[in-house]
C-alpha cells in the first residue's frame, strides 16, 4: 500500500466508521422518538398536574385533575370503552381465526381472490362508510337493520340510542373493516406452520377439530398474541369509530369513549390539564390489560 | 378401498362445496355497504332524507348529477380535499418507507450496542395508544409555528414503529452474506443499502405502502386537530363538516364517499399482489 492511498484510508469520513454506521442506520428513529414520544410524554405527565387557561396561565394544583376525574361523564366513557373493547377483541380474534383456517385448508376454490375481497372493506374511510352504517341503522322503521328485525317479527329499534344495541354495532363496523386484515396475519402464520405435522396427525388420525387445537392454534400462537396486542390498542383507543356513528359532541353521550372524553376535555372544554389525566389513565390501561395478556398467553414464559 | 375411496372423496366435494359457499355469502354480505353507498350516489339528497337506505335502484329518481354536483358544492370545496388528502398521503408514506425502512434495516443487519434496547423501545411503543400524546404535540406545533400544514400533519407518522418492526422482520430473513459480498466489492455500507438491498425488500415496501396510505388517506383524529383552513381539510375532516344536526348534505355526502374509495382501491389493486405476499413474509415470527 503506498503512502497517499494509506492518508485517503484514514481521512475516510467518520460517517463510514463500522462503529458509526448502524447509528446512522437508526438515528431518524432515535430523533423521532426524542422529539414525538418523549417530550409530548413527559409534558403530558406535567400538564396532567396543572390548571391551564390559555398559555400564560399554568397553575399547579397537584391531583386535583385525578381527583376531578371520577364524575358521570367519565365513568360513562370508561363503561363504553371497555364494553366496546371486550367484545372488539373476542370477536376480532375469534371470527377471522376461523375463516383464515378454512381459508387455509384445502377446501376453499379461489382463496387469492377471497382473500382481496374480505381486505378491501379495510381500505375504506371510517367516517364515509360510517355513514352508511348509521343510516342502516337509523330510526326509521325502513332502515334496513330494522327491516331485517321486521322479518323476525320484530318492532323496530333506536339502535344508537342505546348502549347495548350502539356497542353491537360499533362492533359490526369494526368486524366489517378489520376482518380481512387479521385473517391475512392468520394465514401468514398457518403458513409456516410444517404441512408434515398435519400428515403425520391425520395417520394417527386425529380429526380436523383436533389438528385444529394441537397444531394450528399452538403453531401460531406468536401471531396470536401480537393480534390480541394490537386488538387490545385498538380497542381502548377507539374515537373514529364513535364519531362515525354518533357526532363528536352528542348530548347523552351515548358511544363516547375514553379518547373521545379526553378530545372533549381538550378541545371543547379547553381543559388541557384533565384531558392530559384522562389520557395517561388510559395509558396506565391499556398497558395493565396488554400485561395481563402477555402473562397469561405466556409471552414471557421462556420456551423451551 | 375403490368404494370408500368414493365416499372420502363425495365428502370431500361436499366440504369445498360448503366452505366455498360460506365465503361467497360473507364476502357478499361485506360488499353490501358499497351497494348501499352507489345506489344512494345516484339518488337525490331528499329522497334519501325520506326514505332512508334502500337496497333497490330505482331508474326513475338515480342519475349521475351528484356527480357533477361534486364540482359546484361550496365552489368545489371537495377537490380541495382530495387534492390534500392525497398531498399528505403521498408525503407521509414516502418518507415514513424510506426512514423506517433503514432503521428496520440497521436494527436487523447490524450488531452494535444499544440494539437490544432500542428494538425492546419500538416494541413498547406498538402498544402505546398515540392519542394520548395528541395534545402536547399540538401545543408544540403551536410553538413552532406548524399548526395548519401539511407537514404538521405527517409529522407524528415520519418513522412509525410499526413499519421498523415489519421493515425488521423483513430483513432478518434477508441473507447478510449480501452484505459483505457487496463490501468486498468496495461498496460502501450506504450503496449496500440503496443498491442491495432495497430492491430486495420491495415485497415489504409493497406491503408498507398499502398499510400507511390506509393509515393516511383515512386518518381523522390529528388532522382534524391540526388543520383549520376549509381548503385544506382532508377528504374525512371535510365530509365530517357535511354532517351537520340540520341534516346531512346526501347529494355531496354519498358520491363524495364513493370518489373518496376509488384512489386506495387503486393503490390496493397494484400492489396487492406483493402486498399480501410482502405481509405474509415479512409478518410477525416469534
Amino acid at each position: 500500500m503506498n503512502e497517499s492511498s494509506r492518508t485517503t484510508l484514514q481521512k475516510k469520513r467518520w460517517l463510514t466508521d463500522p462503529k458509526i454506521v448502524p447509528y446512522v442506520f437508526i438515528a431518524p428513529f432515535l430523533i423521532f422518538f426524542l422529539v414525538i414520544y418523549l417530550y409530548p410524554f413527559i409534558s403530558t405527565i406535567l400538564m396532567s398536574f396543572q390548571k391551564i387557561d390559555g398559555p400564560g396561565s399554568v397553575e399547579w394544583i397537584g391531583t386535583k385533575n385525578y381527583e376531578k376525574m371520577w364524575n358521570r361523564n367519565f365513568k360513562q366513557a370508561l363503561a363504553t370503552t371497555f364494553r366496546y373493547a371486550f367484545w372488539d377483541v373476542v370477536v376480532l380474534t375469534i371470527v377471522p381465526l376461523i375463516f383464515a383456517v378454512i381459508l387455509n385448508s384445502s377446501s376453499v376454490k379461489f382463496p387469492a381472490f377471497f382473500k382481496s375481497v374480505f381486505f378491501i372493506p379495510a381500505l375504506t374511510s371510517i367516517i364515509v362508510v360510517g355513514i352508511v352504517f348509521r343510516l342502516a341503522f337509523g330510526t326509521l322503521a325502513t332502515a334496513p337493520a330494522n327491516r331485517v328485525l321486521a322479518l323476525f317479527g320484530q318492532p323496530p329499534k333506536d339502535w344508537l340510542m342505546f348502549a347495548d344495541t350502539g356497542n353491537f354495532v360499533l362492533v359490526l363496523l369494526t368486524l366489517w373493516r378489520w376482518m380481512g386484515v387479521n385473517i391475512i396475519y392468520y394465514i401468514s402464520g398457518l403458513q409456516a406452520i410444517p404441512t408434515d405435522l398435519y400428515e403425520a396427525a391425520k395417520i394417527d388420525g386425529a380429526n380436523s377439530v383436533q389438528q385444529f387445537f394441537h397444531i394450528s392454534l399452538p403453531g401460531i400462537k406468536p401471531v396470536l398474541i401480537y393480534v390480541i396486542t394490537i386488538t387490545v390498542l385498538g380497542g381502548f383507543a377507539m374515537f373514529t369509530e364513535s364519531v362515525a356513528l354518533w357526532a363528536q359532541n352528542n348530548p347523552g353521550g351515548v358511544g363516547r369513549t375514553i379518547v373521545g372524553y379526553m378530545y372533549l376535555m381538550g378541545f371543547y372544554k379547553n381543559n388541557m390539564g384533565m384531558a392530559s389525566a384522562v389520557g395517561l389513565v388510559l395509558l396506565g390501561l391499556v398497558l395493565a390489560v396488554n400485561l395481563l395478556q402477555l402473562i397469561a398467553m405466556g409471552f414471557f414464559r421462556k420456551e423451551d | 378401498m375403490k368404494y370408500s375411496n368414493r365416499i372420502d372423496g363425495k365428502r370431500q366435494r361436499v366440504k369445498t362445496f360448503l366452505a366455498t359457499a360460506l365465503m361467497f355469502v360473507t364476502a357478499a354480505l361485506l360488499m353490501v355497504p358499497f351497494y348501499f353507498m352507489f345506489l344512494s350516489s345516484l339518488k337525490p339528497g331528499t329522497e334519501m332524507l325520506r326514505n332512508g337506505l334502500s337496497l333497490t335502484f330505482d331508474p326513475g329518481v338515480s342519475s349521475f348529477k351528484n356527480y357533477e354536483a361534486l364540482n359546484t358544492y361550496r365552489d368545489g370545496i371537495y377537490w380541495h380535499w382530495y387534492k390534500s388528502s392525497l398531498i399528505i398521503m403521498l408525503l407521509q408514506t414516502v418518507i415514513g418507507l424510506v426512514l423506517s425502512s433503514m432503521v428496520g434495516y440497521g436494527l436487523a443487519m447490524y450488531r452494535f450496542k444499544g440494539r437490544n434496547a432500542v428494538f425492546t423501545l419500538v416494541l413498547i411503543l406498538m402498544m402505546v395508544p398515540f392519542e394520548i400524546l395528541l395534545l402536547p404535540l399540538y401545543r408544540m406545533l403551536i410553538k413552532v409555528h406548524l399548526t395548519d400544514t401539511y407537514f404538521g400533519v405527517i409529522l407524528p407518522y415520519l418513522v412509525p414503529p410499526f413499519m421498523i418492526f415489519f421493515f425488521r422482520q423483513y430483513v432478518l430473513g434477508l441473507p447478510k452474506e449480501l452484505l459483505e459480498a457487496a463490501r468486498i466489492d468496495g461498496c460502501s455500507d450506504y450503496g449496500v443499502f440503496f443498491r442491495i438491498m432495497v430492491p430486495n425488500m420491495i415485497p415489504a415496501y409493497g406491503a408498507m405502502t398499502i398499510l400507511s396510505c390506509m393509515n393516511s388517506w383515512n386518518n381523522l383524529l390529528w388532522p382534524l386537530i391540526v388543520l383549520n383552513t376549509n381548503e385544506k381539510f382532508t377528504i374525512p375532516i371535510g365530509m365530517g363538516t357535511t354532517i351537520t344536526p340540520y341534516g346531512n348534505a346526501f347529494d355531496v355526502l354519498m358520491p363524495g364517499a364513493v370518489m373518496a374509495v376509488v384512489p386506495i382501491i387503486i393503490v390496493y389493486l397494484f400492489a396487492q399482489k406483493t402486498f399480501i405476499a410482502g405481509l405474509t413474509s415479512g409478518s410477525v415470527k416469534g
